[in-house]
């Protein structure tokens, strides 16, 4: 391309009334003694009088002049910028051209139009295709033939549902969504231990179907998987049934509108669906976190898909990232080694003491009913069985002290043999009072619909606690 | 004619795994065989056996153990490992 000429430049579009009002008076200033050049963004059929005309169907020109508006009027000299002005206003045009009653028939003024290069979509592609943003990822062409949706499962990068295909275009505005360099490394992605960059994850995102405005949950999920208690490693590649649950706390949730309410742990939400579904294909893609490979699931779950959610936030008890040590108003995501939802089905208990007790029973079942300290659980309370605890003054943490005392099991019933069963804990703990969970290993969140007397259990991994995975939350920053 | 189409790569564009194995010892004469246990129930019957062959052939034998399965040999145990063994036998499942 060309170098930028001094003198006088304008630049319109054929579409632009305003753009076709000013055109008589592109000839008066191709006489002004500076030289002419008017760039035209769509037709280059101006009548620019002695001075030349440009047709930037490219927007190149438009784009290194960054123009916002049509006309703009530019006044160059020895290679720099003097002035400009857009749209029409006669004293403006009259002060960078040094001009004097320039345009006399016209109005003394009339806004400008849109600049094709402000176009949706066409700021990222200018970017690009001018070389402002480069990535340090392998580009793959695809043929003409292919369908890229066809040709990334191809290429092994699905987890089975179509992703969106990851085009520099998406990727950059994709990137964002966040203030972090593309280049920053998070932390080494498990199993394979490969720095995982804002940049590798932004191209999962685009692929999991997020919006840039999910970025920063994203990153924090991705930042919380990464912290070494969280033991990724041994969650991805366990025969066992968990993949990782990203819960979310605070006004972030909301501002990008996560479900926390009717069908919170199920489908219909793009946020709870995309940052979840992030999260396991940054794991499959960078990670190499593949099933049938290192994945060595015997069964999986459903959840390993996307398992995302926000919690019901509720003045009268304390949100989860608070009980965790958080501020209230920070918003925060906790990632949980999760097997899958047991619904607890009591529409008739009316008394916080009996409806713990229903808690407490269905909750023996994480893992077997004769194990214990082996899965963390979450129990999910819904806003109807929250509010029975709330109305007789229990807090959350009353609800787990209370389901602390319910859960202290004896050792006689849960040890190898017992009820006729080989399964259960050693026989030299018959004579213990042993509790269900590990000190820290039950954590309760509110979530769901207005209507439902239901709550639900997520077991946890069987190799919950420093064996294998302890609960991590990380603040979402940016 | 269109621009072709690009993606990129949401890998991390390692080419395949084709590091060659390390070269097989024609025998274990001589050489110190490492059993490493990595918690695993069950895994010590497995290497217990070993061991007893093993040693009644008079081949040395080192143990070692992981603390837990789920998470990768800290690196001290694998530089241990490394210095101490020629070979080592790894316990996996259960």
């Amino acid at each position: 391309m060309q170098n930028i000429p001094d003198g006088l430049i304008v630049i319109v579009k054929r579409a632009c009334p305003t753009c076709a009002l000013i055109e008589p008076i592109l000839a008066e200033l191709a006489n002004s003694g500076l030289s002419l050049t008017v760039i035209a963004q769509d037709t280059a059929d101006f009548d620019v009088g002695s001075g030349q005309q440009i047709a930037d169907a490219d927007l190149g020109w438009s784009w290194r002049l960054d123009c916002e508006i049509v006309p703009t009027l530019i006044r160059r000299d020895q290679g720099a910028e003097v002035d400009r002005t857009y749209g029409w206003f006669r004293d403006d045009w009259e002060r960078v051209s040094g001009c004097d009653s320039l345009g006399s028939d016209l109005p003394a003024s009339r806004p400008g139009c849109g600049s094709k290069t402000q176009d949706p979509g066409m700021a990222e592609k200018l970017a690009i295709r001018f070389g402002a943003v480069t990535f340090a990822s392998r580009e793959v062409e695809i043929g003409d033939s292919e369908d890229p949706i066809e040709a990334c499962y191809d290429r092994g990068w699905s987890d089975g549902l179509p992703v969106i295909p990851p085009t520099p275009e998406r990727v950059y505005r994709m990137l964002l969504g966040t203030t972090r360099k593309a280049n920053e490394v998070l932390g080494l992605m498990p199993p394979d231990l490969v720095p995982c960059t804002v940049e590798k994850v932004a191209i999962n995102a685009v692929m999991a179907g997020c919006k840039p405005e999910y970025m920063p949950v994203v990153l924090a999920a991705i930042e919380a998987a990464l912290i070494d208690e969280f033991g990724m490693h041994g969650l991805l590649c366990t025969t066992m049934f968990a993949g990782p649950l990203v819960l979310v706390n605070g006004p972030a949730a909301k501002s990008i509108g996560m479900n926390s309410g009717v069908n919170a742990l199920g489908q219909g939400n793009r946020a709870n669906a995309s940052i979840g579904r992030a999260l396991q294909l940054v794991v499959r893609n960078v990670g190499g976190g593949r099933p049938g490979e290192i994945d060595r699931a015997t069964m999986g779950t459903p959840g390993k898909y996307t398992f995302c959610f926000a919690e019901a936030e509720d003045s009268e008890w304390e949100p989860l990232s608070v009980v965790r040590g958080f501020e209230k108003g920070q918003s925060v995501v906790t990632l949980f080694a999760a097997e899958g939802v047991q619904a607890i089905v009591d529409q008739k208990s009316r008394t916080p003491e009996s409806l713990a007790r229903s808690f407490a029973l269905s909750l023996r079942a994480v893992d077997h009913y004769k194990l214990v300290m082996h899965g963390d659980a979450m129990l999910v309370v819904s806003p109807e069985h929250a509010r029975l605890f709330i109305e007789a003054g229990w807090s959350k943490t009353r609800l787990l002290q209370e389901l602390e005392t319910l859960l202290t099991l004896p050792g006689s019933e849960l040890v190898t043999g017992a009820g006729g069963i080989t399964e259960g804990m050693p026989a030299n703990m018959a004579e213990a009072n042993l509790p269900k969970f590990r000190p820290g290993g039950l954590m309760i969140v509110r979530a769901g619909g207005p209507a439902g007397l239901f709550s639900a259990v997520i077991a946890g991994w069987a190799a919950s606690g420093p064996t294998g995975s302890t609960p991590v939350s990380k603040e979402v920053l940016a | 004619m269109n621009a072709p189409t690009v993606l990129l790569d949401p890998t991390a564009e390692r080419s395949p795994a084709s590091r060659s194995l390390t070269a097989r010892p024609a025998g274990l004469d001589g050489l110190t065989v490492g059993l490493l246990d990595i918690s695993k129930a069950r895994g010590n019957v497995l290497l217990d056996r070993l061991d007893e062959l093993l040693s009644e052939r008079g081949i040395a034998v080192k143990r070692y153990r992981k603390p837990t399965f789920a998470r990768i040999a800290p690196t001290e145990l694998k530089q241990q490992i490394a210095s101490e063994c020629d070979v080592l036998v790894e316990g996996l499942a259960d």
